[in-house]
């Protein structure tokens, strides 16, 4: 690749990744750390490519290694992510109760605690 | 065989990359994070997809084996994981992504040739080395494998510099004979660089390490993208690497520290390390019928949850007893401390797991002027979040970080389960206070025993 398109794609993708995250809330720090960290498992792809031109067993032992790991932080990575971020959609069901999403029970006991944090507050 | 023609491949490589920046945007805000998530999924769907109809491969069936033995390791423990236990998973995940970037490195470094692409070599293979070692050791202080206390031995800066001009002197040498022997070295040095940038670090300071070596191999995979001439590699690596670095300066500043204090601070005399006096003073401890009362009868009660919390899956019985309080007219509100639990957002993660509603949870800003009309502040499992040392002790190791202002309730009840420190590894001078009485206890069953009371009541 020519020096000054990579330092160019550089210098743009670094002022894209300051400004995405810049307004971000604490409570979605953790949800972003752990996003964040799924998407570097894209050296799936790298590791994909060397685990593919690989002639020597032992090199290619050690590419499909490259390829377990990096398929552990990307697929993982995403996995865990949204389970977090499931949680905080139990909160958007408690506000919008016509689409309960996670099962009647959960449902019931959002409404529930709702209703109860309501009458705290009136009084 | 390769299907696609280079114009394609790079094309969808775009759309992988934009899918990552849609994903890194969504996952900014509340109301688009869960689709942000998936928006980043699915880049990397294409992403693999693509690889695999554009690059000539061979070994493809052992690809997918792999690509399948890593997923049924990774998406059941994923799934699985106790929510108390998601930052250590998270810390794995980014160690594995760092010791792949940097095993690809060493595989092609045989194909290198160019001085330049070598030196991205060295560092895809040094910072990847650096995140792997680094998050093995945040993954044993938060599974208290390891001590969370800073682990230090005489020395530690002069073995430190040993080992970086070591790594620097080992990877000029690979960069310029590309020799096999001297990378190892360099891995290994690597290794030895990341043990010891993360022993030192307290555990209280352990997430922004996290978010910090996120970053490092949010690098490690750009350099990598170099390495291969693969531009989707180094758009991801280095969004990743960018916002890693300003959400670890994001997170720090909410711990009221500097992220050179936290990485550097043992070294320059113990600032991160804690007091390991215990003091034999007397604290008022009480029964669950009277804490019941207490809270049954109050105006207005706070609850700060801690990691204790947490660690004895009380979140959901703490919901309950907010909302019986709530039936008996009781306002009942939970304070949430930024760094509540072990991860900045943590503890919003588990209460929002056990149905709290996100109407009572206040944060700290919100929170501290109303304690001063707050009848009780039941502290359940938290310890370091309010320890008032932070803002009265300049020599104290949390000194600046911002507490959850308890001290100024009409009355403090602490659920704890002993007189055990915190995670920073510090007393706290609030057990003491006339006001504070402590019910001694797992939180999850002291919790139950004080909502079977308030029930009695």
């Amino acid at each position: 690749m020519d020096p000054v398109t990579l330092l160019t794609v550089v210098v743009l993708a670094v002022f894209v990744g300051f400004e995405v995250v810049s307004k971000v809330t604490s409570k979605l720090h953790t949800p972003l750390m752990s996003g964040a960290n799924a998407i570097h498992g894209i050296i799936l792809v790298g590791a994909i490519i060397v685990a593919g031109q690989a002639g020597d067993p032992w090199l290619l032992t050690i590419a499909l290694l490259a390829v377990v790991l990096a398929t552990a932080n990307l697929v993982g990575g995403f996995v865990v992510t949204d389970r977090m971020l499931e949680m905080f959609g139990g909160r958007k069901n408690a506000r919008t109760p016509g689409r309960p999403r996670s099962g009647a029970a959960v449902g019931d006991r959002v409404d529930g605690a709702v209703k109860g944090a309501g009458r705290g507050a009136g009084k | 065989m390769s299907i696609l023609g280079p114009g394609w491949t790079a094309l969808l490589y775009l759309v992988a990359a934009v899918c990552f920046i849609l994903a890194l945007k969504g996952l900014s805000s509340p109301r688009t994070a869960r689709r942000g998530n998936a928006i980043g999924a699915a880049g990397a769907l294409v992403a693999v997809v693509t690889v695999f109809l554009a690059a000539k491969l061979d070994n493809i069936p052992l690809i997918l084996a792999a690509i399948a033995a890593g997923s049924a390791v990774a998406v059941p423990v994923a799934r699985r994981v106790q929510m108390t236990q998601m930052p250590q998973l998270v810390a794995l995940f980014n160690g594995v992504g760092g010791g792949a970037a940097a095993l690809v490195a060493v595989l092609e470094l045989g194909h290198s040739e160019d001085p330049w692409v070598r030196l991205a070599v060295v560092f895809t293979m040094l910072v990847g080395a650096v995140s792997f070692a680094g998050s093995a050791v945040t993954v044993g202080k938060l599974q208290e494998l390891i001590g969370t206390r800073p682990l230090l031995f005489p020395g530690m800066p002069w073995v430190m510099a040993v080992v970086l001009l070591g790594a620097v002197a080992s990877g000029i040498l690979v960069v310029f004979s590309g020799s096999a022997g001297w990378a190892l070295a360099l891995l290994v040095l690597g290794l030895a660089a990341g043990l010891l940038l993360v022993l030192p670090v307290g555990g209280a300071d352990v997430p922004i390490v996290i978010s910090l070596l996120n970053a490092f191999t949010g690098l490690a995979v750009a350099a990598s993208g170099v390495v291969l001439g693969n531009v989707l590699l180094l758009v991801a690596g280095t969004l990743v690497g960018a916002s890693g670095t300003i959400l670890t300066k994001v997170m720090a500043s909410a711990m009221g520290r500097g992220v050179a204090g936290i990485m550097f601070g043992a070294f320059r005399g113990g600032s991160t390390a804690g007091s390991t006096i215990q003091s034999g003073r007397p604290v008022r401890s009480s029964s669950p019928e009277d804490v019941a009362v207490q809270l049954g009868y109050a105006q207005r009660v706070v609850i700060v949850p801690g990691y204790g919390l947490a660690v004895a899956q009380g979140q959901h019985t703490v919901a309950e007893l907010a909302t019986a309080l709530a039936a008996r007219g009781v306002e009942v509100v939970f304070a949430i401390h930024p760094v509540a639990g072990r991860m900045p957002g943590h503890m919003n993660v588990l209460l929002a797991e056990a149905n709290v509603p996100y109407e009572s949870l206040r944060e700290l800003d919100e929170v501290n002027p109303e304690f001063a009309n707050t009848d009780i502040a039941l502290v359940v499992g938290a310890n370091d979040v309010v320890n008032p040392a932070a803002k009265s002790s300049p020599g104290s190791p949390i000194f600046g970080m911002p507490i959850l202002e308890v001290v100024q309730a009409q009355q403090v009840v602490f659920l704890k389960r002993s007189m055990r420190p915190g995670f920073a590894g510090i007393e706290n001078e609030l057990l003491h206070d006339p006001k504070t009485t402590l019910l001694f206890g797992d939180a999850k069953d002291s919790l139950a025993k004080v909502l079977g009371a308030v029930k009695a009541l």
